[in-house]
């Protein structure tokens, strides 16, 4: 097992190697100069200089993506050109939101997909089954921005019980410490910040969770049926249990590898940040920051931002692997 | 197993009935008068002198001050910080004499030092805190100032290399708001996230990408804000703006969504504010021969009269700025001093255009390029399909043209190494005096093939020389002559077919009340109130 971490570990630092190259690469690659996009229609020449200079521009790629690796190893990821704020520090205060967004999503779309994936798979082929899967195909093609919207008018105007936008109300004075909301309001006791950041999170987990919900429902629903076709589970069913003991304890807890990697996947992709969601529902997170720096060619920024999701993606991918080897005991490292 | 449930079951019980009792008893504490306003992006940084976006000025607008303002709602200038200014003998400096009594936030005295510091950080490559920020505004606006000095704590003198009339209304600019020098030593580098002036509301907290706080500044000099509390919360998406605002958690709103307009009028507890913004988007006509996308059929005044008579301003307004924005028959805004009505706009007229070419000698028209720039801007929502608009009224009169995009940056290399023949732009104003427009994007001097802020290469020696008259006198009337004569000669020349000044517009609740819009955009809520 040690072994196996460590060469994953190894694994890792290569990856994300290719990825500091692919990362550093890619935003130059797009095109117009990086001076004219910062500085606008009132640029200079004396002023694109300037910029060119004072961020680098002019020297050779090779030396700038040096320069910046260098700087990547010491902890520091630089300061955005358009804010001057340092990358990390806006990383680690965005990551968070993100994180508890996409931790709620997920926990959702798990088990609304799982179970919806059970009935499908168990009543395969009935009027049950062909609706679920409708309903999946709608939640993977459903506009977010339109979802949101009319979550929005449901809950947050008719029915006027949930908050349509924000992280937490402006009202609400929170000591940050660890920057996740739901841990600081408990850590400092704050339990109004704690029940309003719920109430906050509700509308975006769900319009975010419709996707990966989709895919985990299809996932779990032929996952199953692999599984139910199985000569054990006939044995199962032959010595007479229960069908919901043979479903639950005997084939669900089969048919979860598959489930688990998606629900992985899932999980790491929410974690790049959901631009669409996070712009609908004004949510302070990762994907906003992102999209607004490659629009204003903030290369630190955008460098350092795909560098720590390839960083947060590799480690929830070993994670996942690891939680292999409790739930299925065949699987050895 | 079974009593670790229970436990965890009784734990969230209680939090969520102590989170409840909690929350019902922070509601009765007294009432502030809170104002909630919803904006479009977050600010990128609140230092005033490092900025170059809207969204960071307005903020700003209200925790600091500089030497002059603009009236209320007006382009127009009165003093503020200081009480009044007298011209050097020569034109070539400025004497400022400044209010006393004023503190900052922080409890700085506001003096001639502090005035000295904000000029100072941003000119003098030497000084030591000039290495904190980019300060473009300074270089753009402000490169006459040869520098700033103390005459007596009181007095400031500010002198310059050459003489440049709109001094005065770049005085009243965010870019040389007064920073209290105290909090920049103490902060340096990060003073741009903690700023302190001598503003209506001093700054409390800002939740990056959600929320900024300001409260009322009990030390303030002027009349005291009507609001105690004022919170700028970051929406981005209009139609969440307008939600939250119908809702009631937001009191105000910036940037309506073109589509909600009529929606917004239609509902009784709400009040739409509209003003021409300081802007343009035109059509410029290369006339410069010595660039490589010259296209000689514009040369006769009368092809570029075909184009203006061809194209329907009044349509593109009404249906691709979908009625925010107003037609332009200058190239200045109507809210701008010495904005000449007397010029009467060419219709139009699709028939008189024909004649015209035929007069010229294209009976059937010509090939020629049209470029559209690939991103929205406030001045131009959607240029590929006002690109699309004009090349079909073109086409309509036998001008085939093709349509040119870039990306943006490329597009702005391009433009100014003239390589178009046409193409579209626009000018958001840095400060609301014509010079900022007729000289930096009509002058001889801006038409350099590169770097042509003048991208129609229009080259008059006398709209030049009424320009340079107008940069070097200091008397309003007199300008005021010189930049209607200009725009009359602008008319006749055709460099540009000026097509819209785009809107501002801002939402409020029916009860909120004293809030006036700026033609140069920003936002005050010094005078702002709930109406009973």
């Amino acid at each position: 097992m040690r072994r196996y971490i460590l060469r994953r570990v190894v694994e890792l630092l290569i990856v994300l190697f290719i990825v500091s190259i692919i990362a550093f690469l890619l935003i130059r690659l797009a095109p117009g100069d990086p001076a004219q996009v910062i500085a606008g229609e009132h640029a200079t020449q004396k002023v694109l200089e300037e910029i060119r200079e004072r961020y680098g521009l002019n020297k050779p790629l090779v030396t700038q993506y040096f320069i910046w690796i260098g700087n990547v190893l010491k902890g520091d990821l630089g300061r955005s050109i358009r804010t001057n704020e340092k990358v990390l520090t806006e990383l680690l205060y965005r990551f968070p939101n993100t994180f508890e967004l996409s931790l709620f999503a997920i926990i959702i779309a798990t088990f609304v997909g799982v179970f919806a994936g059970i009935i499908s798979s168990v009543k395969r082929g009935s009027f049950i089954d062909y609706l679920t899967m409708t309903i999946a195909l709608f939640g993977v093609s459903m506009p977010v921005f339109w979802l949101g919207i009319m979550l929005m008018l449901i809950f947050g105007i008719w029915l006027n019980i949930l908050p349509i936008s924000g992280r937490l109300d402006v009202s609400i004075n929170l000591t940050r410490i660890t920057n996740f909301v739901l841990l600081d309001s408990l850590l400092t006791l704050n339990f109004r910040a704690f029940i309003d950041a719920i109430k906050h999170l509700i509308l975006p987990s769900i319009a975010l969770s419709t996707i990966p919900m989709a895919f985990i429902a299809r996932i779990t629903r032929s996952s199953m049926i692999d599984v139910l076709n199985k000569d054990y589970i006939r044995t199962a069913r032959a010595k007479g249990l229960k069908e919901n003991i043979v479903v639950y304890r005997h084939a669900l807890k089969n048919a979860f590898i598959p489930i688990i990697t998606s629900v992985g996947t899932e999980f790491a992709l929410l974690l790049g940040g959901a631009i669409l969601t996070e712009s609908v529902f004004a949510w302070p997170g990762i994907g906003r920051y992102i999209v607004g720096a490659v629009s204003s060619r903030d290369y630190p920024v955008v460098q350092g931002s795909i560098l720590f999701i390839a960083f947060i993606v590799c480690v929830i991918n070993l994670l996942v692997d690891i939680i292999y080897v409790f739930i299925d005991p065949r699987i050895r490292y | 197993m079974k009593s670790i449930k229970m436990l965890t079951s009784l734990l969230l019980i209680g939090l969520l009935v102590f989170g409840l009792v909690l929350n019902t008893g922070c509601k009765k504490q007294a009432e502030l008068v809170t104002l909630t306003f919803a904006k479009s992006g977050d600010v990128v940084k609140l230092d005033p002198a490092d900025v170059t976006d809207g969204e960071s000025v307005t903020v700003m607008d209200n925790i600091f001050e500089g030497l002059i303002r603009y009236k209320k709602g007006s382009s127009e200038l009165e003093p503020c910080l200081a009480e009044r200014w007298e011209e050097g003998e020569d034109g070539m400096s400025f004497t400022f004499y400044l209010k006393k009594g004023v503190k900052f936030h922080d409890g700085t005295d506001f003096n001639a030092d502090a005035v000295v510091f904000s000029f100072e950080r941003q000119r003098d490559p030497n000084h030591p805190f000039n290495k904190y920020g980019k300060w473009e505004y300074w270089s753009w606006c402000f490169n006459e100032i040869e520098k700033t000095e103390k005459v007596d704590d009181y007095t400031v003198k500010i002198s310059f290399n050459e003489k440049f009339a709109p001094f005065l209304t770049t005085m009243a600019m965010f870019t040389v708001f007064i920073v209290s020098p105290t909090n920049h030593e103490k902060w340096g580098e990060e003073a741009y996230a903690h700023p302190v002036g001598t503003g209506p509301f001093k700054f409390v907290e800002w939740v990056k990408d959600d929320h900024i706080t300001l409260e009322k500044f009990d030390g303030y000099w002027g009349e005291k804000p009507k609001i105690d509390k004022l919170i700028f919360k970051v929406i981005p998406d209009a139609s969440v703006r307008l939600l939250e605002l119908q809702k009631g958690t937001v009191d105000g709103m910036e940037f309506p969504n073109p589509d909600d307009l009529e929606k917004i009028k239609a509902d009784t507890n709400l009040t739409l504010l509209t003003q021409p913004g300081l802007n343009i988007g035109y059509l410029a006509i290369n006339l410069g021969e010595d660039t490589p996308g010259f296209d000689p059929h514009f040369k006769d005044v009368r092809v570029r009269q075909a184009v203006y008579y061809a194209i329907n301003k009044n349509d593109i307004v009404e249906h691709l700025y979908k009625g925010t924005a107003v037609v332009a028959k200058n190239p200045i805004p109507p809210t701008l001093w010495s904005y000449n009505d007397d010029i009467v706009d060419y219709e139009y007229n699709p028939e008189k255009a024909k004649e015209l070419l035929k007069e010229a000698g294209y009976p059937d028209g010509f090939e020629t390029n049209l470029w559209a720039m690939p991103v929205a801007r406030p001045y131009m929502f959607d240029p590929q399909k006002i690109g699309e608009a004009i090349q079909a009224d073109l086409a309509n009169v036998g001008i085939k043209a093709k349509l040119v995009s870039y990306d943006w940056g490329t597009y702005l290399d391009k433009t100014e190494a003239g390589e178009h023949a046409m193409c579209l732009l626009g000018w958001t104003m840095d400060y609301p005096d014509p010079d900022n427009i007729l000289y930096v994007l009509l002058d001889q001097d801006a038409a350099t093939v590169g770097s042509a802020g003048n991208v129609a290469f229009y080259r008059n020696s006398k709209v030049h020389e009424l320009n340079m008259l107008a940069r070097t006198t200091f008397d309003i009337e007199k300008r005021t002559e010189y930049y209607k004569e200009i725009q009359r000669i602008i008319h006749e020349d055709i460099p540009w077919v000026p097509l819209a000044h785009s809107e501002q517009m801002i939402v409020f609740k029916k009860n909120v009340k004293g809030f006036a819009l700026y033609p140069s955009g920003d936002y005050h809520f010094d005078t702002t109130y709930f109406e009973k």
